[in-house]
């Protein structure tokens, strides 16, 4: 990536730090990005999810799930609080098969195949669609094998140094570890371990990103340099990012998702999807009243 | 002076900080407590000055490398502890190599392949009772079944042995400590945050590659502290053995033998001399040797537990 593209969403970023109160700097930002990600209307589906609902054991978390992500495209998940946004991320990459007791119903497509279907491995498709976590979960390793670790159980033969170096790279951290990647991964602050867990997923070249707030656990500095790789990484990667900060949603993403807490009749509450739209117009004008009502603080 | 000095906030302050000076109650519990740790205390330490005091002159005038490296005899002048030396460590490799490849393999399992249903609980429970069953009912186990089968299958040994060797001793303490390993190594591989197991799968690692790679290597030194415990366990344990048929212990075999007539023949262990020796009437034993064979067993025994906290310490991980 030259230095003219990569320039620009850091201006933005300080015009965000910079703007006060944080409402004018919200405006201003989603104006940019409507400008900035026009979606083309022949946008390339990688995810299409119909009819998804997620239990575990006799709860069900989320319902009636219908939504689709494009390619190269950064999508945000918001919402209050056990709205199931964390839930239908690990769909993607089947994480929810980790937890004995959930159970998937409906369909994930990606590129159109079922991820649910008979013949499908878990295994190959997290190699796919990597994820970083909300909390930075570097291998109590060194930073190289924290990298080699995907590409090496992949079967990679090639330049391993290579690999390392490129994703360090790509996840802009190789300057400050350089001149240390035998020294544990342990030792880098939260940011750079965050860094380190990007790093980690692309370093097995995969198609899609999934992010389960990953900045949640960061200062705002180390946030804004997330928020920045995410930008440059959403040339090569399409990106899905669960996120309870609305003006991160606001500041990053492409298209917003809108998720609620639906109590029903019997007190069970189930997560459900409002709406999603292009994220300007999420942040401006959107078609719920519930949404509205989230986004101005007025609930959640 | 005519006016009234108005107090300032400070002194207001000041004067309801000011804490009560003394609570009666309050010195007497805590004298209390310090007296039962102190009573604690006192009862260790006067039972190991009483063993030091009878193994002194055993020590003085033969010097610990003679007494530990004599043979068994009944002669009080001479009899050393080398043979129940080395039946103890031969007994400790023979646990070791049973109990910690079944039990770690157990332990992983539970902890990492087996679905969290009742099943699973009802079996983690009872592990957990087996650990608490006395050792003398392990005993009664190995002689109703070890001895027989290790006769059976052919390491009965010569003669009058017929099954009561060691290679039955070590057996029996394998299923004796076999609980207790799978216990502290389920309890090391829970201790690894799930974070990690996450990372893992999330690159696209088999549940095997996610255990090879990164559980079981966070989980070692935990599970290394715990085992080296377990070994100190059955080094010191005595009931199972004595059923088991090592009570008269005074004999193995010559330093000439081979390894299989080692392990096949006559032998004994250090807890079972200081039991025997204990109630031989011979002069000097009573008083003298088997004092002198504790504090060898203790040695062994302290050794073995500050190395785990050694390695603890060593290896202890911040997450």
């Amino acid at each position: 990536m030259d230095r003219a593209t990569s320039a620009e969403p850091v201006a933005d970023h300080e015009g965000v730090v910079a703007a006060a109160p944080a409402r004018n700097g919200l405006t201003r930002r989603v104006e940019l990005r409507e400008r900035a990600a026009a979606a083309p209307a022949d946008r390339e589906v990688v995810f299409d999810v119909s009819d998804l609902s997620v239990w575990y054991g006799s709860f069900r978390a989320i319902r009636d799930i219908e939504l689709t992500v494009g390619k190269h495209e950064i999508t945000a998940f918001i919402g209050p609080s056990g709205c199931g946004k964390s839930t239908l991320l690990r769909c993607f990459n089947r994480m929810n098969d980790l937890i004995d007791t959930a159970r998937v119903e409906g369909s994930v497509r990606y590129h159109g195949v079922d991820l649910y279907g008979d013949d499908v491995d878990p295994v190959e498709v997290r190699r796919r669609i990597g994820m970083v976590f909300q909390k930075p979960n570097p291998f109590p390793k060194s930073i190289y094998d924290n990298i080699a670790f995907g590409p090496k159980i992949a079967g990679y033969e090639g330049d391993m140094d290579d690999i390392v170096e490129r994703s360090l790279r790509r996840a802009a951290l190789w300057d400050e570890v350089e001149d240390k990647l035998k020294d544990s991964a342990l030792a880098l602050s939260g940011g750079q371990q965050q860094r380190l867990c990007i790093a980690r997923a692309i370093a097995t070249d995969p198609d899609v990103l999934l992010m389960d707030e990953p900045a949640s656990a960061l200062d705002p500095i180390a946030t804004l340099r997330i928020e920045e790789l995410m930008y440059e990484l959403k040339e090569d990667y399409t990106i899905v990012i669960v996120t309870h900060n609305m003006q991160q949603a606001a500041r990053v993403s492409d298209r917003t998702a809108f998720f609620t807490v639906d109590v029903g009749d019997d007190g069970q509450r189930t997560g459900v999807l409002v709406e999603l739209d292009e994220t300007g117009k999420i942040f401006t004008n959107p078609n719920q009243r519930q949404t509205e009502d989230y986004i101005t603080g007025r609930f959640g | 002076m005519a006016a009234r000095t108005v107090p300032t906030t400070t002194e207001l302050v000041r004067q309801s900080l000011r804490g009560r000076r003394f609570s009666p109650g309050g010195v007497v519990f805590e004298l209390g407590l310090l007296l039962m740790l102190l009573l604690a205390l006192l009862i260790l330490v006067t039972l190991l000055a009483d063993i030091l005091a009878g193994a002194l002159p055993v020590f003085r005038e033969r010097g610990v490398v003679d007494f530990v490296t004599s043979p068994l005899s009944l002669n009080g002048e001479t009899a050393g502890v080398s043979s129940a030396i080395m039946g103890s460590v031969a007994l400790t490799v023979i646990v070791a190599l049973v109990s910690f490849p079944i039990g770690i393999g157990a332990a992983v399992y539970l902890e990492e392949y087996a679905p969290d249903n009742r099943v699973t609980r009802f079996i983690d429970t009872n592990i957990r009772n087996l650990a608490g069953v006395p050792s003398i009912v392990y005993g009664l186990l190995g002689l109703a079944v070890v001895v027989g089968l290790v006769d059976v299958i052919g390491l009965g040994g010569p003669g009058t042995t017929s099954g009561r060797n060691v290679v039955t001793a070590g057996l029996t303490m394998s299923i004796l400590v076999l609980p207790i390993v799978i216990i502290t190594a389920a309890e090391a591989l829970r201790a690894v945050p799930s974070a990690i197991r996450e990372a893992g799968f999330g690159v696209g690692a088999t549940r095997w590659e996610v255990i090879r790679h990164h559980v079981l290597p966070s989980a070692a030194p935990g599970i290394l502290t715990g085992t080296i415990l377990t070994l100190a366990r059955a080094f010191g344990e005595t009931a199972p053995l004595l059923l088991i048929g090592v009570a008269t212990g005074f004999f193995s075999a010559g330093a000439g033998a081979s390894v299989v007539d080692q392990l096949t023949g006559k032998y004994t262990a250090l807890p079972v001399v200081v039991f025997s020796w204990s109630r031989q009437p011979t002069e000097g034993f009573q008083d003298h040797l088997a004092p002198a064979a504790i504090v060898v067993l203790l040695a062994v025994l302290f050794t073995a537990n500050a190395a785990a906290i050694l390695l603890r310490n060593r290896y202890e991980r911040k997450w």
